[in-house]
């Protein structure tokens, strides 16, 4: 009983990187209706940022504030440059440039900064968390940031008026224009702000899986994984996705036998395919009604 | 946003918009001038500009098979590594535990993806768009750690994979060329044995479209409900594009393994599904002519990016693929409009 205990803390642990990855998906996704392959890579690069500035002496908090505007403001530029021009493009041309904003990211990544792994310091320092081996008070302080996001997103859209305006552009368009509102900024500012979402997720994960321009190949997946499984229309769903992918990968490891880290991955995605075929729009995620 | 629990209502958009059914093919001129240039090159260039050749064609037929499964019915896969995996490892298993000809390991690998793709499309009947997207994208994940497996080592190789023997041209071709005193080399035995099943399919492919199924796939792409309404089996047709899809790509798979005369799971990665999405939408979606040229693009962009920057290559291609879907958003299959209209122009002045 108890290794089950302490597998499920350090599925909670994990599953806390991925929850912090699935919401800058879902942000994104309400905002464009696309899943962006590239974010992960947007994310390692506003942490490579935040380490450089610190690397020139800045302390940790002000590098930080400073990545989020630089993410901010970064994401704003790319949809202005690369995709707001795709706009009327179509759909697959559309995931075909973010397959391109990714080989770039990587590519730019590694030639400034190597491809050497790096340590990245954490705010929380890395004790045990109130006498726990398996959760260090460095995962706990990303469990605390990623519902601290949550609720502040869950304000920000349900009680603000840009807040408002940006639901009302991603789910009526026409009727949004019709009332004012510029839709094509409400994007931009989606991109910014999933950016910015991104580059909190990269600086709390880089500490557990080090600094490198690889480092979200596998978290995004599993990112991606989690806001599908908890309905992408859903932040909450998301963050609770995140921590379900974690645990239930953390039990196959352990229970299943034959499964190890190899078949981790495979197991857990086909877990989620296995929900989405009883429940096609996710755990929490509204069904999708067409008008015929 | 979480508590909004009203429906939410959007108009059905299509995958993709829809094609014309006649621009899906070439002119006879236009056809005939790409086959006389298929069939002479090899005549004048080295054995590896062959190889490559060869490995052009068999992505083309690779990007070909998505083509038929996203442009003709909608649907979306990031699974086709898998598929070619499969085909690829059929083929390397029958020759070299079983001593089949190399010839007769090719519809055997494509019956299997065939019944793969069939069993694989009924769970994903019930996704759609993104989530479609995950659950291929899972498949072409599983595949090379299920290969790894040590359950099947003893059929597989496990990691080490298999070495395929590279079939020698036969001897009637042999003694008939050495009359006019010529040899043939391996290679490029292998580039005409593939460019005959490439023009084969590509012929089966675009009848398929033509035919009573290749409509109702379009249907179904273009509006599921109405289809159903007019009496197309949506099930059916759309796990049959999934079987279809998944067969060419094993014949594909079966040609590559052949070719490159080594398989190994790792040579079945995502990165190769990505490639060839990438190829299609480069080629134009629904377009069956525009696979070659997406083929293309996959093969010798990345050796392009390379040349012009070692440690920038990744940005490079980035930059190009960039290039590409702004100045043709809808892939050499615009191109070809455009280039048509010119002609017509031409001719009526």
């Amino acid at each position: 009983m108890e290794l089950f205990t302490n597998q499920i803390l350090a599925g909670i642990a994990t599953g806390a990187i991925y929850a912090c990855m699935a919401l800058a998906v879902v942000m994104i996704y309400q905002a464009i209706d696309h899943l962006n392959f590239a974010q992960g890579e947007m994310a390692m690069f506003s942490t490579f940022v935040s380490w450089q500035l610190m690397q020139w002496g800045a302390p940790y908090w002000g590098a930080f504030v400073i990545t989020l505007v630089f993410s901010f403001f970064g994401g704003i530029a790319i949809e202005r440059l690369l995709f707001k021009p795709l706009a009327k493009a179509p759909i697959l041309t559309n995931v075909a440039g973010f397959i391109a904003l990714f080989a770039i990211i990587n590519s730019v990544a590694g030639l400034i900064w190597d491809f050497t792994i790096k340590q990245y310091p954490t705010p929380f320092g890395s004790s045990p968390f109130l006498g726990s081996q398996l959760i260090s008070t460095h995962q706990a302080g990303m469990i605390g940031v990623t519902v601290l996001l949550l609720v502040g997103l869950y304000f920000f859209f349900q009680f603000t008026r840009i807040g408002l305006a940006m639901r009302a552009a991603a789910s009526v368009p026409e009727s949004a224009r019709l009332v004012g509102i510029n839709t094509s900024w409400m994007i931009a500012l989606g991109w910014g702000m999933a950016a910015a979402i991104g580059s909190i997720a990269g600086m709390l994960i880089a500490p557990v899986v080090f600094l490198e321009p690889n480092m979200m190949g596998g978290v995004l997946i599993y990112g991606f994984a989690a806001a599908v499984l908890g309905g992408l229309t859903s932040p909450l769903g998301a963050v609770i996705g995140g921590f379900l992918v974690g645990i239930f990968e953390n039990l196959a490891g352990t229970y299943i036998p034959g499964v190890g880290n190899e078949l981790k991955l495979p197991i857990a995605l086909a877990l989620i395919i296995t929900v989405l075929v009883v429940k096609p729009a996710g755990l929490f995620g509204r069904p999708i009604v067409k008008r015929v | 946003m979480s508590a909004a629990i009203e429906d939410v209502v959007t108009e059905s958009p299509g995958v993709i918009e829809a094609v014309p059914k006649r621009a899906m093919t070439l002119g006879t001129g236009t056809s005939l001038v790409m086959l006389g240039l298929l069939l002479l090159t090899p005549l004048f260039v080295k054995n590896f500009i062959i190889f490559q050749m060869t490995m052009l064609l068999i992505y083309g037929v690779a990007v070909l098979a998505l083509n038929i499964l996203t442009g003709g019915s909608g649907q979306f896969s990031l699974g086709q590594s898998a598929f070619y995996a499969v085909g690829a490892y059929t083929s390397a298993i029958l020759m070299e535990h079983a001593g089949m000809n190399y010839a007769l390991t090719l519809p055997i690998a494509g019956i299997i993806c065939f019944a793969f793709g069939f069993l694989f499309g009924q769970p994903a009947l019930r996704l759609s768009g993104v989530y479609l997207a995950l659950a291929t994208f899972a498949l072409a994940t599983a595949m090379p750690q299920l290969l790894k497996l040590g359950y099947f080592e003893q059929w597989t190789g496990g990691v080490q994979g298999l070495v395929v023997t590279k079939p020698d041209p036969p001897e009637a071709v042999q003694s008939m060329l050495s009359w006019l005193h010529l040899k043939m080399s391996q290679d490029m035995w292998l580039y005409y044995f593939t460019l005959v099943i490439t023009i084969a399919i590509y012929i089966f492919s675009v009848n398929l479209l033509r035919s009573r199924s290749g409509r109702a796939f379009m249907a179904i792409r273009d509006n599921e409900i109405a289809a159903s309404a007019m009496g197309v089996d949506v099930a059916l047709y759309k796990t049959l594009a999934f079987g279809v899809s998944a067969g060419i790509t094993g014949v594909a798979g079966g040609l590559g393994a052949i070719t490159v005369q080594f398989v190994a799971p790792d040579s079945y990665t995502i990165t190769l599904a990505i490639s060839l999405f990438l190829g299609m939408v480069v080629g134009g979606v629904g377009w069956l002519p525009g696979s070659i040229v997406g083929s293309a693009f996959i093969i010798f962009v990345p050796n392009i990016a390379e040349g012009i920057s070692k440690g920038l290559s990744g940005a490079v291609f980035g930059v190009l693929l960039f290039l590409v879907i702004f100045l043709v958003p809808h892939g050499a299959r615009q191109v070809a409009i455009v280039g048509q209209q010119l002609i017509g122009r031409f001719r009526k002045n």
